[in-house]
């Protein structure tokens, strides 16, 4: 497959994961729209074009691995899984319901695909380090992603983790940072702001780091992940700036940790998501 | 589950750290998905056998236990027996959020080991003396915990805890040389209790460092007439609700006595499976709601009323309330 014709199918995977995060979201009525939906384009990177992955057999040993250490993220990990054909998509319609496999934050003991389970922000990181330090004393040859928040990145375990990586030298270990620049109180500058910034903490702590300042074009993503994949001797993290709650029409302009659109919005936030998919389509 | 006693009050004189250390040398022989996970203490408990050997299966995560403790469920979510190892102090409070999500609810095969539990961290004082980390541990749901007493039982329990049980684990390691329990060869059942001596009057309850001193207790009770009964309970939880019972009604009221608070450890523990199947006088001793102190460890136990003296005491006023 040429290059353009596959980002023309990220692009469209991408959208299908923003309506089916959106559909997830509304099946509830509320939900942290912001955090995931900015997440949809690096998801449909990392699944439509690099994970290694069987949804036949989702925790088949040599899998690439995909931890999302902002949990709250979980409708766009939902989406994304339902998509790549782990479940019925439909089936997480039940988002936080009694019972229910899709709960708010990802948990690896409810929902088939997902690798291990975050919702205590920081976690995420140090699992995919021990899960990465796994593979690679194991000899495989399995990549493993995790995204974490610009917000997240307060936590001292990241750096904890960080500095792990890096000493270990595990370059099979990818770190998106989802840095749309707000968390639940405000702007990340506001609130707790990153001095010089993620990617120059995280160069300071010894990984290859790749800035991305549009996080949510796809073909960037993608080449940036192709960059990560050829370093060696150190763990890459992809910085990308992008836009919270993105394609949500009523959260995009706000930033909303989380969001509980009226009736109306919701049919805006559709309608605008045909839209949005129609042009995708139309620009082949 | 099959023992022999000892407990003649003399000091072992191999450290119980390698009790630890030559069970994990031949658990990470037999099986490469064995792995240790330390926090700059290797040098403290003699991990660093474990580097040399198997370096590929003894990981230093630096002065980082929330990191460490996240590490080790991702090794053990990559299909690893991850034992983590801090003091006590650290691998409880410090990194429990982690133990209790990334490895607890995770469901992930972590064995936590925490050295120097209670007094046992003697001149590193307050800060670094847990009375509180067994309680932590206990409120994860499935959790095992144990305080293990000598050489012989931290062999055969980290034996037990690598090839019995696949989820998360707390531990409790006496670092130094301590009072011989049990011979050589002696082996547990997680979450049986072991009754060392028979008796009639009360019986004492007890763990780690207390089994030695209960067993002096109970020898000060025989001069005096007083038959006690003695139980090493080194699984806190799940607890021998059994054993418990069986000896309620055999000797009418009950001594817990342990190296932690009584409040949320070993007593509590005991006194929960009294009131809900039949409750008999019951006294506890160990750290009565106070912070740990520094000074040498015979001191603290006179300081926090642990020793055997302590438990006559106990035991007479339990009688007494019979």
């Amino acid at each position: 497959m040429q290059k353009a014709e596959k980002m023309q199918e990220l692009r469209v995977f991408a959208q299908e994961i923003r309506m089916e995060t959106l559909k997830i979201i509304h099946s509830l009525g509320k939900g942290h729209v912001g955090g995931a939906m900015g997440m949809a384009d690096a998801m449909a990177v990392v699944y439509g074009a690099y994970m290694k992955i069987d949804p036949k057999n989702p925790r088949w040993e040599d899998r690439d691995w995909f931890i999302l250490s902002k949990g709250h993220a979980g409708p766009v990990a939902y989406a994304t899984l339902g998509l790549m054909g782990f479940y019925p998509v439909e089936e997480a319609y039940t988002l936080n319901r009694p019972g229910t496999n899709f709960p708010s934050h990802t948990d690896r003991t409810k929902t088939i695909g997902v690798d291990l389970t975050t919702g205590s922000l920081g976690q995420g990181m140090s699992e995919a380090v021990g899960a990465a330090l796994g593979n690679k004393v194991d000899g495989r040859d399995s990549h493993v992603f995790v995204a974490i928040g610009d917000g997240e990145a307060d936590e001292g375990q990241i750096w904890e983790a960080a500095e792990f990586a890096a000493h270990y030298k595990l370059d099979h270990l990818i770190c998106l940072v989802d840095n749309n620049g707000r968390q639940l109180d405000g702007a990340v500058a506001d609130v707790m702001g990153h001095a010089k910034g993620l990617a120059a903490k995280f160069d300071a702590f010894g990984w290859h780091v790749i800035h991305v300042t549009d996080g949510n074009d796809v073909e960037k993503i993608y080449d940036a992940i192709a960059e990560a994949y050829t370093v060696t001797g150190k763990p890459t993290a992809i910085v990308l700036d992008t836009v919270k709650g993105k394609g949500a029409t009523f959260a995009e302009s706000s930033g909303a940790h989380s969001s509980e659109p009226t009736a109306e919005q919701w049919d805006e936030a559709f309608a605008y998501a045909e839209k949005q998919m129609a042009e995708i389509k139309a620009a082949k | 589950m099959s023992f022999t006693l000892i407990g003649k009050h003399e000091n072992d004189p191999r450290a119980n750290r390698d009790g630890y250390v030559n069970a994990m040398l031949e658990l990470m022989q037999e099986d490469k998905s064995v792995v240790h996970v330390d926090c700059d203490l290797m040098n403290c408990i003699n991990t660093t056998k474990l580097l040399k050997a198997f370096p590929e299966q003894t990981f230093n995560a630096g002065i980082a236990e929330q990191n460490a403790m996240g590490v080790a469920a991702g090794l053990a979510a990559t299909g690893k027996k991850a034992f983590i190892h801090s003091f006590g102090c650290f691998a409880s409070r410090r990194a429990f959020d982690q133990a209790f999500l990334s490895c607890g609810y995770s469901k992930l095969n972590v064995k936590v080991i925490g050295s120097d539990p209670g007094v046992t961290a003697a001149v590193n004082g307050a800060t670094h003396m847990p009375f509180e980390d067994c309680g932590l541990y206990m409120n994860i749901p499935n959790c095992v915990v144990i305080d293990s007493c000598d050489y012989t039982q931290t062999y055969a329990l980290t034996k037990r805890l690598a090839k019995d049980y696949d989820q998360i684990s707390y531990m409790r390691l006496i670092r130094k040389g301590h009072k011989t329990i049990y011979g050589d060869g002696s082996d547990f059942e997680i979450g049986k209790g072991v009754t060392l001596k028979e008796g009639k009057d009360v019986t004492i309850i007890s763990s780690g460092i207390m089994v030695d001193k209960a067993l002096a207790a109970q020898e000060l009770l025989a001069a005096e007439g007083i038959s006690a009964k003695v139980i090493d309970m080194h699984t806190w939880k799940p607890i021998d609700e059994e054993l418990i019972m069986a000896s309620a009604k055999e000797t009418g009221c009950i001594v817990s006595a342990e190296n932690h608070q009584v409040e949320t450890g070993l007593g509590s523990a005991i006194a929960n499976v009294l009131v809900k199947n039949g409750p008999v006088p019951m006294e506890m001793v160990g750290i009565q709601n106070r912070f740990g102190e520094v000074g040498p460890e015979a001191d603290l136990c006179k300081i926090f009323n642990l020793t055997a003296e302590d438990i006559v005491a106990a035991a007479k006023k339990a009688i007494s309330r019979k």
